[in-house]
Protein backbone atom coordinates (compact mmCIF):
# COMPACT_ATOMS: atom_id res chain seq x y z
CA UNK A 1 0.00 0.00 0.00
CA UNK A 2 2.87 2.34 0.87
CA UNK A 3 4.39 1.59 -2.50
CA UNK A 4 1.26 2.73 -4.34
CA UNK A 5 1.01 5.84 -2.19
CA UNK A 6 4.61 6.63 -3.13
CA UNK A 7 3.80 6.14 -6.82
CA UNK A 8 0.84 8.52 -6.53
CA UNK A 9 2.88 11.14 -4.71
CA UNK A 10 5.76 11.01 -7.16
CA UNK A 11 3.42 11.33 -10.16
CA UNK A 12 1.82 14.32 -8.48
CA UNK A 13 5.24 15.88 -8.02
CA UNK A 14 6.24 15.08 -11.56
CA UNK A 15 3.28 17.07 -12.90
CA UNK A 16 4.06 20.04 -10.65
CA UNK A 17 7.28 20.56 -12.64
CA UNK A 18 5.46 21.86 -15.71
CA UNK A 19 4.39 25.22 -14.31
CA UNK A 20 4.22 27.26 -17.51
CA UNK A 21 2.26 24.51 -19.25
CA UNK A 22 -0.17 24.45 -16.33
CA UNK A 23 -0.67 28.22 -16.47
CA UNK A 24 -1.24 28.01 -20.23
CA UNK A 25 -3.74 25.23 -19.69
CA UNK A 26 -5.65 27.23 -17.10
CA UNK A 27 -5.88 30.08 -19.58
CA UNK A 28 -7.26 27.77 -22.29
CA UNK A 29 -9.78 26.16 -19.93
CA UNK A 30 -10.98 29.62 -18.93
CA UNK A 31 -11.37 30.79 -22.53
CA UNK A 32 -13.37 27.69 -23.46
CA UNK A 33 -15.40 28.08 -20.28
CA UNK A 34 -16.39 31.59 -21.34
CA UNK A 35 -17.36 30.52 -24.87
CA UNK A 36 -19.48 27.63 -23.60
CA UNK A 37 -21.01 29.74 -20.84
CA UNK A 38 -22.33 32.30 -23.34
CA UNK A 39 -23.87 29.62 -25.56
CA UNK A 40 -25.50 28.08 -22.49
CA UNK A 41 -26.89 31.49 -21.50
CA UNK A 42 -28.43 31.84 -24.97
CA UNK A 43 -29.91 28.35 -24.69
CA UNK A 44 -31.23 28.64 -21.14
CA UNK A 45 -32.70 32.10 -21.75
CA UNK A 46 -34.89 30.47 -24.38
CA UNK A 47 -35.71 27.40 -22.35
CA UNK A 48 -35.56 28.10 -18.63
CA UNK A 49 -35.21 24.87 -16.68
CA UNK A 50 -33.86 22.82 -19.57
CA UNK A 51 -32.51 19.48 -18.39
CA UNK A 52 -33.69 20.28 -14.86
CA UNK A 53 -31.22 23.16 -14.40
CA UNK A 54 -31.85 26.84 -13.95
CA UNK A 55 -29.36 29.26 -15.51
CA UNK A 56 -26.90 29.52 -12.56
CA UNK A 57 -26.91 25.73 -12.32
CA UNK A 58 -26.27 25.34 -16.05
CA UNK A 59 -23.35 27.79 -15.81
CA UNK A 60 -21.97 25.92 -12.80
CA UNK A 61 -22.14 22.81 -14.96
CA UNK A 62 -20.03 24.52 -17.64
CA UNK A 63 -17.29 25.46 -15.21
CA UNK A 64 -17.38 22.06 -13.52
CA UNK A 65 -16.76 20.64 -16.99
CA UNK A 66 -13.72 22.85 -17.50
CA UNK A 67 -12.44 22.06 -14.01
CA UNK A 68 -12.78 18.31 -14.54
CA UNK A 69 -11.70 18.12 -18.20
CA UNK A 70 -8.06 17.41 -17.37
CA UNK A 71 -8.77 15.68 -14.06
CA UNK A 72 -10.80 13.04 -15.87
CA UNK A 73 -8.33 13.07 -18.80
CA UNK A 74 -11.33 13.06 -21.11
CA UNK A 75 -9.28 13.94 -24.15
CA UNK A 76 -6.48 11.57 -23.17
CA UNK A 77 -3.19 12.89 -21.88
CA UNK A 78 -2.99 10.70 -18.80
CA UNK A 79 -0.72 7.68 -18.44
CA UNK A 80 -1.84 6.10 -21.73
CA UNK A 81 0.90 7.29 -24.09
CA UNK A 82 3.61 6.21 -21.68
CA UNK A 83 2.28 2.71 -21.10
CA UNK A 84 1.42 2.16 -24.79
CA UNK A 85 5.00 3.08 -25.62
CA UNK A 86 6.27 0.60 -23.03
CA UNK A 87 4.09 -2.10 -24.54
CA UNK A 88 5.26 -1.26 -28.05
CA UNK A 89 8.94 -1.31 -27.14
CA UNK A 90 8.63 -4.36 -24.91
CA UNK A 91 9.67 -2.48 -21.75
CA UNK A 92 6.41 -3.69 -20.24
CA UNK A 93 8.12 -7.05 -19.71
CA UNK A 94 10.26 -5.38 -17.04
CA UNK A 95 7.14 -3.92 -15.43
CA UNK A 96 5.53 -7.36 -15.32
CA UNK A 97 8.53 -8.74 -13.43
CA UNK A 98 8.27 -6.13 -10.71
CA UNK A 99 6.81 -7.14 -7.36
CA UNK A 100 3.91 -4.74 -7.92
CA UNK A 101 0.59 -5.11 -9.66
CA UNK A 102 0.61 -3.45 -13.09
CA UNK A 103 -2.97 -2.18 -12.94
CA UNK A 104 -2.71 -0.88 -9.37
CA UNK A 105 0.62 0.77 -10.13
CA UNK A 106 -0.85 2.80 -12.96
CA UNK A 107 -4.07 3.46 -11.05
CA UNK A 108 -2.00 4.97 -8.25
CA UNK A 109 -0.05 7.01 -10.77
CA UNK A 110 -3.26 8.23 -12.43
CA UNK A 111 -4.76 9.22 -9.07
CA UNK A 112 -1.64 11.29 -8.38
CA UNK A 113 -2.03 12.98 -11.77
CA UNK A 114 -5.73 13.63 -11.19
CA UNK A 115 -5.00 15.14 -7.77
CA UNK A 116 -2.58 17.54 -9.40
CA UNK A 117 -4.95 18.41 -12.22
CA UNK A 118 -7.89 19.19 -9.96
CA UNK A 119 -5.72 21.59 -7.97
CA UNK A 120 -3.64 22.97 -10.83
CA UNK A 121 -6.16 23.00 -13.66
CA UNK A 122 -9.50 22.86 -11.86
CA UNK A 123 -9.52 25.50 -9.13
CA UNK A 124 -8.53 28.60 -11.10
CA UNK A 125 -10.95 28.22 -14.06
CA UNK A 126 -13.75 27.56 -11.56
CA UNK A 127 -12.77 30.70 -9.68
CA UNK A 128 -12.70 32.73 -12.89
CA UNK A 129 -16.15 31.42 -13.75
CA UNK A 130 -17.48 32.27 -10.30
CA UNK A 131 -16.15 35.82 -10.63
CA UNK A 132 -17.63 36.44 -14.08
CA UNK A 133 -20.99 34.67 -13.77
CA UNK A 134 -23.57 33.96 -11.12
CA UNK A 135 -23.00 30.32 -10.21
CA UNK A 136 -24.95 27.95 -8.00
CA UNK A 137 -22.13 27.13 -5.58
CA UNK A 138 -23.23 24.99 -2.61
CA UNK A 139 -22.77 26.40 0.89
CA UNK A 140 -22.98 23.07 2.70
CA UNK A 141 -19.45 21.66 3.27
CA UNK A 142 -20.94 18.16 3.18
CA UNK A 143 -21.92 18.71 -0.47
CA UNK A 144 -18.32 19.65 -1.26
CA UNK A 145 -17.12 16.49 0.46
CA UNK A 146 -19.69 14.41 -1.40
CA UNK A 147 -18.53 15.98 -4.69
CA UNK A 148 -14.94 15.07 -3.93
CA UNK A 149 -16.05 11.46 -3.44
CA UNK A 150 -17.89 11.48 -6.78
CA UNK A 151 -14.85 12.99 -8.51
CA UNK A 152 -12.61 10.30 -7.03
CA UNK A 153 -14.92 7.52 -8.22
CA UNK A 154 -15.15 9.25 -11.60
CA UNK A 155 -11.37 9.24 -11.98
CA UNK A 156 -11.28 5.51 -11.18
CA UNK A 157 -13.94 4.80 -13.85
CA UNK A 158 -12.09 6.99 -16.34
CA UNK A 159 -8.85 5.18 -15.50
CA UNK A 160 -10.46 1.76 -15.93
CA UNK A 161 -11.71 2.71 -19.42
CA UNK A 162 -8.33 4.10 -20.46
CA UNK A 163 -6.57 1.04 -19.07
CA UNK A 164 -8.64 -1.14 -21.42
CA UNK A 165 -7.65 1.17 -24.29
CA UNK A 166 -3.99 0.81 -23.41
CA UNK A 167 -4.22 -2.98 -23.28
CA UNK A 168 -5.42 -2.99 -26.89
CA UNK A 169 -1.84 -2.04 -27.75
CA UNK A 170 -0.79 -5.61 -26.93
CA UNK A 171 -2.58 -6.61 -30.12
CA UNK A 172 -2.50 -3.47 -32.24
CA UNK A 173 0.92 -2.08 -31.14
CA UNK A 174 -0.32 1.37 -32.16
CA UNK A 175 -3.03 2.51 -29.79
CA UNK A 176 -3.74 5.81 -31.54
CA UNK A 177 -6.89 4.82 -33.39
CA UNK A 178 -8.56 3.21 -30.38
CA UNK A 179 -7.48 6.07 -28.11
CA UNK A 180 -9.02 8.59 -30.48
CA UNK A 181 -12.34 6.78 -30.73
CA UNK A 182 -12.61 6.31 -26.96
CA UNK A 183 -11.65 9.96 -26.36
CA UNK A 184 -14.44 11.00 -28.73
CA UNK A 185 -16.97 8.81 -26.93
CA UNK A 186 -15.69 10.19 -23.64
CA UNK A 187 -16.14 13.81 -24.71
CA UNK A 188 -19.65 13.18 -25.93
CA UNK A 189 -21.04 10.76 -23.35
CA UNK A 190 -19.50 12.37 -20.28
CA UNK A 191 -21.66 15.42 -20.95
CA UNK A 192 -18.73 17.68 -21.76
CA UNK A 193 -20.43 19.24 -24.80
CA UNK A 194 -23.94 19.36 -23.38
CA UNK A 195 -25.40 17.94 -20.14
CA UNK A 196 -26.68 14.39 -20.65
CA UNK A 197 -30.00 15.44 -19.11
CA UNK A 198 -30.50 17.69 -22.16
CA UNK A 199 -30.03 14.81 -24.61
CA UNK A 200 -33.47 14.01 -26.01
CA UNK A 201 -35.37 10.72 -25.55
CA UNK A 202 -33.64 7.38 -25.80
CA UNK A 203 -30.23 8.93 -26.45
CA UNK A 204 -30.45 10.66 -23.08
CA UNK A 205 -31.48 7.49 -21.28
CA UNK A 206 -28.68 5.46 -22.84
CA UNK A 207 -26.07 8.19 -22.29
CA UNK A 208 -26.92 8.43 -18.61
CA UNK A 209 -26.49 4.67 -18.16
CA UNK A 210 -23.03 4.50 -19.78
CA UNK A 211 -19.87 4.59 -17.64
CA UNK A 212 -18.80 8.01 -18.98
CA UNK A 213 -21.65 9.64 -17.05
CA UNK A 214 -19.46 9.05 -13.98
CA UNK A 215 -16.85 11.48 -15.26
CA UNK A 216 -18.81 14.72 -15.38
CA UNK A 217 -22.60 14.36 -15.22
CA UNK A 218 -22.69 12.69 -11.80
CA UNK A 219 -19.98 14.78 -10.06
CA UNK A 220 -21.64 17.95 -11.40
CA UNK A 221 -25.09 16.80 -10.25
CA UNK A 222 -23.72 15.93 -6.80
CA UNK A 223 -22.17 19.40 -6.65
CA UNK A 224 -25.49 20.96 -7.64
CA UNK A 225 -27.26 19.05 -4.87
CA UNK A 226 -29.33 16.84 -7.17
CA UNK A 227 -28.58 13.80 -5.00
CA UNK A 228 -29.78 14.77 -1.52
CA UNK A 229 -29.39 12.42 1.45
CA UNK A 230 -29.68 8.72 0.66
CA UNK A 231 -29.84 9.29 -3.10
CA UNK A 232 -26.12 9.98 -2.96
CA UNK A 233 -25.59 6.28 -2.22
CA UNK A 234 -27.32 5.48 -5.50
CA UNK A 235 -24.98 7.79 -7.44
CA UNK A 236 -21.94 6.31 -5.72
CA UNK A 237 -23.24 2.80 -6.39
CA UNK A 238 -23.56 3.58 -10.10
CA UNK A 239 -20.01 4.91 -10.27
CA UNK A 240 -18.59 2.19 -8.02
CA UNK A 241 -20.36 -0.53 -9.99
CA UNK A 242 -18.91 0.66 -13.28
CA UNK A 243 -15.49 1.11 -11.68
CA UNK A 244 -15.44 -2.47 -10.37
CA UNK A 245 -16.80 -3.97 -13.58
CA UNK A 246 -14.33 -2.12 -15.79
CA UNK A 247 -11.36 -2.76 -13.50
CA UNK A 248 -12.26 -6.46 -13.48
CA UNK A 249 -12.50 -6.43 -17.27
CA UNK A 250 -9.07 -4.80 -17.34
CA UNK A 251 -7.61 -7.54 -15.16
CA UNK A 252 -9.16 -10.28 -17.31
CA UNK A 253 -7.88 -8.70 -20.50
CA UNK A 254 -4.47 -8.17 -18.93
CA UNK A 255 -4.09 -11.84 -18.06
CA UNK A 256 -4.95 -12.76 -21.65
CA UNK A 257 -2.53 -10.16 -22.96
CA UNK A 258 0.40 -11.12 -20.76
CA UNK A 259 0.00 -14.76 -21.70
CA UNK A 260 0.59 -13.90 -25.33
CA UNK A 261 3.24 -11.23 -24.77
CA UNK A 262 6.37 -11.83 -26.78
CA UNK A 263 9.19 -9.49 -25.97
CA UNK A 264 10.78 -8.12 -29.09
CA UNK A 265 14.41 -7.36 -29.43
CA UNK A 266 17.61 -9.27 -28.85
CA UNK B 1 4.42 -3.59 -45.05
CA UNK B 2 4.84 -4.15 -48.77
CA UNK B 3 3.72 -0.58 -49.36
CA UNK B 4 6.24 0.70 -46.88
CA UNK B 5 8.96 -1.13 -48.73
CA UNK B 6 7.68 0.36 -51.96
CA UNK B 7 8.15 3.86 -50.64
CA UNK B 8 11.66 3.10 -49.57
CA UNK B 9 12.71 1.82 -52.98
CA UNK B 10 11.19 4.88 -54.55
CA UNK B 11 13.18 7.31 -52.47
CA UNK B 12 16.61 7.05 -54.16
CA UNK B 13 14.93 7.80 -57.48
CA UNK B 14 13.23 10.95 -56.21
CA UNK B 15 16.14 12.18 -54.17
CA UNK B 16 18.30 13.63 -56.95
CA UNK B 17 15.27 15.30 -58.49
CA UNK B 18 14.72 17.24 -55.26
CA UNK B 19 18.37 18.02 -54.71
CA UNK B 20 18.90 20.83 -57.27
CA UNK B 21 16.47 22.97 -55.29
CA UNK B 22 18.93 23.37 -52.48
CA UNK B 23 21.63 25.58 -54.07
CA UNK B 24 19.04 28.27 -54.76
CA UNK B 25 18.20 28.24 -51.05
CA UNK B 26 19.70 30.58 -48.50
CA UNK B 27 22.59 31.87 -50.59
CA UNK B 28 20.98 34.81 -52.36
CA UNK B 29 19.45 36.58 -49.42
CA UNK B 30 19.01 39.88 -51.23
CA UNK B 31 16.41 38.78 -53.78
CA UNK B 32 13.14 39.06 -51.84
CA UNK B 33 10.78 37.37 -54.33
CA UNK B 34 13.04 34.34 -54.57
CA UNK B 35 12.84 33.74 -50.86
CA UNK B 36 9.11 33.29 -51.21
CA UNK B 37 9.57 30.82 -54.02
CA UNK B 38 12.22 28.76 -52.23
CA UNK B 39 10.15 28.86 -49.06
CA UNK B 40 7.05 27.57 -50.79
CA UNK B 41 9.11 25.02 -52.66
CA UNK B 42 10.71 23.73 -49.49
CA UNK B 43 7.28 23.63 -47.86
CA UNK B 44 5.91 21.64 -50.80
CA UNK B 45 8.78 19.15 -50.73
CA UNK B 46 8.49 18.51 -46.98
CA UNK B 47 4.71 18.22 -47.25
CA UNK B 48 5.04 15.71 -50.09
CA UNK B 49 7.40 13.68 -47.97
CA UNK B 50 4.99 13.50 -45.04
CA UNK B 51 2.08 12.66 -47.33
CA UNK B 52 4.03 9.78 -48.86
CA UNK B 53 4.99 8.51 -45.42
CA UNK B 54 1.34 8.69 -44.26
CA UNK B 55 0.23 6.82 -47.38
CA UNK B 56 2.49 3.91 -46.42
CA UNK B 57 -0.15 3.07 -43.79
CA UNK B 58 -3.32 3.58 -45.76
CA UNK B 59 -5.76 2.01 -43.30
CA UNK B 60 -4.38 4.08 -40.46
CA UNK B 61 -4.65 7.18 -42.64
CA UNK B 62 -8.29 6.54 -43.52
CA UNK B 63 -9.17 5.81 -39.89
CA UNK B 64 -7.48 8.91 -38.51
CA UNK B 65 -9.00 11.10 -41.24
CA UNK B 66 -12.42 9.73 -40.29
CA UNK B 67 -11.53 10.39 -36.67
CA UNK B 68 -10.72 14.02 -37.46
CA UNK B 69 -13.99 14.26 -39.34
CA UNK B 70 -15.94 12.90 -36.36
CA UNK B 71 -14.24 15.08 -33.72
CA UNK B 72 -15.61 18.21 -35.32
CA UNK B 73 -18.85 16.53 -36.35
CA UNK B 74 -19.63 16.00 -32.66
CA UNK B 75 -19.58 19.77 -32.16
CA UNK B 76 -22.30 20.03 -34.75
CA UNK B 77 -24.23 17.20 -33.14
CA UNK B 78 -24.19 19.23 -29.92
CA UNK B 79 -25.68 22.18 -31.84
CA UNK B 80 -28.34 19.89 -33.32
CA UNK B 81 -29.16 18.64 -29.82
CA UNK B 82 -29.58 22.24 -28.69
CA UNK B 83 -31.98 22.84 -31.54
CA UNK B 84 -34.01 19.84 -30.43
CA UNK B 85 -35.17 22.18 -27.65
CA UNK B 86 -35.21 25.63 -29.26
CA UNK B 87 -36.04 27.18 -32.63
CA UNK B 88 -33.42 29.89 -32.51
CA UNK B 89 -30.21 30.60 -30.61
CA UNK B 90 -29.27 34.24 -30.11
CA UNK B 91 -31.97 35.05 -32.68
CA UNK B 92 -30.43 32.82 -35.35
CA UNK B 93 -32.06 29.77 -36.91
CA UNK B 94 -30.36 26.41 -37.37
CA UNK B 95 -29.44 26.93 -41.06
CA UNK B 96 -27.96 30.33 -40.21
CA UNK B 97 -25.84 28.88 -37.42
CA UNK B 98 -24.88 26.00 -39.72
CA UNK B 99 -23.67 28.64 -42.19
CA UNK B 100 -21.49 30.24 -39.50
CA UNK B 101 -20.36 26.80 -38.38
CA UNK B 102 -19.46 25.72 -41.92
CA UNK B 103 -17.56 28.89 -42.81
CA UNK B 104 -15.64 28.83 -39.52
CA UNK B 105 -14.94 25.11 -39.96
CA UNK B 106 -13.63 25.43 -43.52
CA UNK B 107 -11.48 28.51 -42.80
CA UNK B 108 -9.99 26.99 -39.67
CA UNK B 109 -9.65 23.57 -41.32
CA UNK B 110 -7.59 25.03 -44.16
CA UNK B 111 -5.20 26.76 -41.75
CA UNK B 112 -5.04 23.68 -39.53
CA UNK B 113 -4.21 21.53 -42.55
CA UNK B 114 -1.54 23.93 -43.80
CA UNK B 115 0.33 24.40 -40.53
CA UNK B 116 -1.47 22.68 -37.70
CA UNK B 117 1.71 21.16 -36.29
CA UNK B 118 2.91 24.56 -35.18
CA UNK B 119 2.36 23.60 -31.54
CA UNK B 120 5.23 21.12 -31.84
CA UNK B 121 7.67 24.01 -32.06
CA UNK B 122 7.83 24.34 -28.27
CA UNK B 123 8.82 20.70 -27.96
CA UNK B 124 11.52 21.15 -30.59
CA UNK B 125 12.90 24.14 -28.68
CA UNK B 126 12.92 22.10 -25.49
CA UNK B 127 14.62 18.98 -26.83
CA UNK B 128 17.03 20.88 -29.05
CA UNK B 129 15.93 19.39 -32.40
CA UNK B 130 15.20 22.90 -33.67
CA UNK B 131 18.94 23.37 -34.17
CA UNK B 132 18.90 20.73 -36.90
CA UNK B 133 16.37 22.82 -38.78
CA UNK B 134 18.43 25.98 -38.43
CA UNK B 135 21.34 24.49 -40.35
CA UNK B 136 19.17 23.17 -43.17
CA UNK B 137 19.19 25.19 -46.40
CA UNK B 138 15.50 26.10 -46.29
CA UNK B 139 13.56 28.91 -44.60
CA UNK B 140 12.74 28.15 -41.01
CA UNK B 141 9.05 29.01 -41.24
CA UNK B 142 8.56 26.64 -44.17
CA UNK B 143 10.22 23.83 -42.26
CA UNK B 144 8.30 24.36 -39.04
CA UNK B 145 5.01 24.81 -40.90
CA UNK B 146 5.45 21.60 -42.86
CA UNK B 147 6.80 19.64 -39.91
CA UNK B 148 4.73 16.47 -39.47
CA UNK B 149 2.22 17.68 -42.04
CA UNK B 150 -0.92 15.63 -41.45
CA UNK B 151 -3.08 15.08 -44.51
CA UNK B 152 -5.67 13.43 -42.24
CA UNK B 153 -6.71 16.96 -41.27
CA UNK B 154 -8.67 17.19 -44.54
CA UNK B 155 -11.29 15.39 -42.45
CA UNK B 156 -11.96 18.65 -40.64
CA UNK B 157 -12.21 20.66 -43.87
CA UNK B 158 -14.55 18.08 -45.37
CA UNK B 159 -16.82 18.19 -42.33
CA UNK B 160 -17.03 21.98 -42.38
CA UNK B 161 -17.69 21.93 -46.11
CA UNK B 162 -20.53 19.42 -45.76
CA UNK B 163 -22.27 21.53 -43.13
CA UNK B 164 -21.72 24.63 -45.26
CA UNK B 165 -23.27 22.98 -48.31
CA UNK B 166 -26.26 21.85 -46.25
CA UNK B 167 -26.63 25.37 -44.85
CA UNK B 168 -26.52 26.92 -48.32
CA UNK B 169 -29.21 24.52 -49.50
CA UNK B 170 -31.41 25.18 -46.47
CA UNK B 171 -30.96 28.95 -46.42
CA UNK B 172 -33.00 31.33 -48.48
CA UNK B 173 -30.23 33.81 -49.30
CA UNK B 174 -30.94 36.76 -51.55
CA UNK B 175 -27.89 36.12 -53.76
CA UNK B 176 -26.25 39.04 -55.57
CA UNK B 177 -22.99 38.92 -57.59
CA UNK B 178 -21.22 40.67 -54.71
CA UNK B 179 -22.35 38.04 -52.21
CA UNK B 180 -21.32 35.24 -54.59
CA UNK B 181 -17.78 36.64 -54.73
CA UNK B 182 -17.70 37.40 -51.01
CA UNK B 183 -18.27 33.76 -50.02
CA UNK B 184 -15.04 32.22 -51.43
CA UNK B 185 -13.08 35.38 -50.56
CA UNK B 186 -14.30 35.05 -46.98
CA UNK B 187 -13.27 31.39 -46.74
CA UNK B 188 -9.77 32.06 -48.10
CA UNK B 189 -9.19 35.21 -46.06
CA UNK B 190 -10.45 33.40 -42.99
CA UNK B 191 -7.98 30.61 -43.60
CA UNK B 192 -5.18 33.15 -43.94
CA UNK B 193 -6.20 34.96 -40.73
CA UNK B 194 -6.12 31.68 -38.80
CA UNK B 195 -2.78 30.87 -40.45
CA UNK B 196 -1.38 34.15 -39.12
CA UNK B 197 -2.67 33.26 -35.65
CA UNK B 198 -0.90 29.89 -35.90
CA UNK B 199 2.37 31.59 -36.91
CA UNK B 200 2.14 34.16 -34.12
CA UNK B 201 1.31 31.38 -31.67
CA UNK B 202 4.31 29.42 -32.92
CA UNK B 203 6.58 32.43 -32.48
CA UNK B 204 5.31 32.85 -28.91
CA UNK B 205 6.71 29.40 -28.13
CA UNK B 206 10.25 30.65 -28.70
CA UNK B 207 9.80 32.56 -25.44
CA UNK B 208 7.42 30.26 -23.55
CA UNK B 209 8.22 26.76 -24.69
CA UNK B 210 5.59 24.95 -22.67
CA UNK B 211 2.80 27.36 -23.49
CA UNK B 212 1.55 25.82 -26.74
CA UNK B 213 -1.83 25.54 -25.00
CA UNK B 214 -2.27 29.32 -25.12
CA UNK B 215 -2.28 29.10 -28.89
CA UNK B 216 -5.14 26.60 -28.71
CA UNK B 217 -7.31 29.24 -27.01
CA UNK B 218 -7.09 31.42 -30.08
CA UNK B 219 -7.13 28.73 -32.76
CA UNK B 220 -9.47 25.99 -31.54
CA UNK B 221 -11.18 28.39 -29.17
CA UNK B 222 -11.59 30.98 -31.91
CA UNK B 223 -13.00 28.41 -34.33
CA UNK B 224 -15.53 27.33 -31.69
CA UNK B 225 -16.46 30.92 -30.92
CA UNK B 226 -17.15 31.71 -34.57
CA UNK B 227 -19.55 28.77 -34.89
CA UNK B 228 -22.08 30.74 -32.88
CA UNK B 229 -23.61 34.11 -33.81
CA UNK B 230 -22.07 37.22 -32.21
CA UNK B 231 -25.39 38.05 -30.55
CA UNK B 232 -24.78 35.14 -28.18
CA UNK B 233 -21.66 36.71 -26.67
CA UNK B 234 -21.04 39.68 -24.44
CA UNK B 235 -20.42 42.87 -26.38
CA UNK B 236 -16.92 43.32 -24.97
CA UNK B 237 -15.94 39.86 -26.16
CA UNK B 238 -17.23 40.67 -29.65
CA UNK B 239 -15.24 43.93 -29.58
CA UNK B 240 -12.17 42.00 -28.53
CA UNK B 241 -12.33 39.57 -31.45
CA UNK B 242 -13.06 42.43 -33.84
CA UNK B 243 -10.37 44.92 -32.89
CA UNK B 244 -7.73 43.00 -30.89
CA UNK B 245 -7.53 39.49 -32.37
CA UNK B 246 -9.50 40.14 -35.56
CA UNK B 247 -11.24 36.77 -35.73
CA UNK B 248 -14.56 38.46 -36.44
CA UNK B 249 -13.32 39.03 -40.00
CA UNK B 250 -12.96 35.27 -40.55
CA UNK B 251 -16.70 34.84 -40.88
CA UNK B 252 -18.86 36.96 -38.59
CA UNK B 253 -18.79 40.27 -40.47
CA UNK B 254 -18.87 38.92 -44.06
CA UNK B 255 -21.30 36.15 -43.14
CA UNK B 256 -23.71 38.61 -41.55
CA UNK B 257 -23.60 40.57 -44.79
CA UNK B 258 -24.47 37.47 -46.81
CA UNK B 259 -27.24 36.54 -44.38
CA UNK B 260 -28.54 40.13 -44.50
CA UNK B 261 -28.15 40.61 -40.75
CA UNK B 262 -27.18 43.66 -38.71
CA UNK B 263 -23.90 43.25 -36.88
CA UNK B 264 -24.29 43.87 -33.14
CA UNK B 265 -21.49 46.46 -33.03
CA UNK B 266 -23.18 48.56 -35.72
CA UNK B 267 -20.01 48.98 -37.80
CA UNK B 268 -20.27 50.71 -41.21
CA UNK B 269 -21.20 48.46 -44.13
CA UNK B 270 -17.87 48.57 -45.96
CA UNK B 271 -16.20 46.82 -43.01
CA UNK B 272 -17.86 43.59 -44.19
CA UNK B 273 -15.57 43.60 -47.23
CA UNK B 274 -12.34 44.05 -45.27
CA UNK B 275 -11.38 40.39 -44.65
CA UNK B 276 -8.70 40.23 -47.39
CA UNK B 277 -7.11 43.44 -46.10
CA UNK B 278 -7.24 42.23 -42.51
CA UNK B 279 -5.75 38.92 -43.61
CA UNK B 280 -2.80 40.69 -45.24
CA UNK B 281 -2.18 42.91 -42.22
CA UNK B 282 -2.35 39.86 -39.95
CA UNK B 283 0.21 38.07 -42.11
CA UNK B 284 2.58 41.02 -41.98
CA UNK B 285 2.27 41.28 -38.19
CA UNK B 286 2.67 37.53 -37.74
CA UNK B 287 5.77 37.66 -39.93
CA UNK B 288 7.29 40.37 -37.74
CA UNK B 289 6.51 38.45 -34.56
CA UNK B 290 7.97 35.31 -36.10
CA UNK B 291 11.22 37.06 -36.98
CA UNK B 292 11.50 38.57 -33.52
CA UNK B 293 10.88 35.15 -32.00
CA UNK B 294 13.38 33.39 -34.19
CA UNK B 295 16.00 36.02 -33.44
CA UNK B 296 15.57 35.66 -29.71
CA UNK B 297 15.94 31.87 -29.93
CA UNK B 298 18.76 30.41 -27.88
CA UNK B 299 19.51 26.75 -28.16
CA UNK B 300 19.10 24.67 -25.03
CA UNK B 301 22.45 23.16 -25.87
CA UNK B 302 21.45 19.71 -24.73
Amino acid sequence: MRLYAAVAVSTFRRYTTYRVATAAGVFTNTVFGFILAYTYIALWEQREGLGGYDLPEALTYVWMGQALLMTMAMMGGGFEDELIERIRTGDVAVDLYRPADLQLWWLASDLGRAAFHILGRGVLPMLAGALAFELAVPRDPLVWAATLGAVLLGVVVSFAIRYLVVLSAFWLLDGQGVSQIVALAGMFFSGMLLPLTVFPGLLGTVAQALPWASALQIPADVFLGKYPGAELAGAYAFQGGWALALLAAGRALQSVATRKVVVQGG
Amino acid sequence: MAEAAGVRTERPGRGPAGAPADPTGPGDRGAEPWRWVTGLRAYGLIVAMWVRSAMAYRVSFVLTALGNFSVTALDFVAILLMFAHVDALGGYTLPEIAFLYGTSGVAFGLADLALGSMDRLGRRVRDGTLDTMLVRPAPMLAQVAADRFALRRVGRVAQGLLVLIWALAALDVDWTPVKLVLLPVMLLSGGVIFTAVFVAGGAFQFWAQDASQVQNSFTYGGATLLQYPPTVFARDLVRGVTFVVPLAFVNWLPALHILGREDPLGLPGWVDFLPPVVALVCCALAGLVWRAGLRSYRSTGS
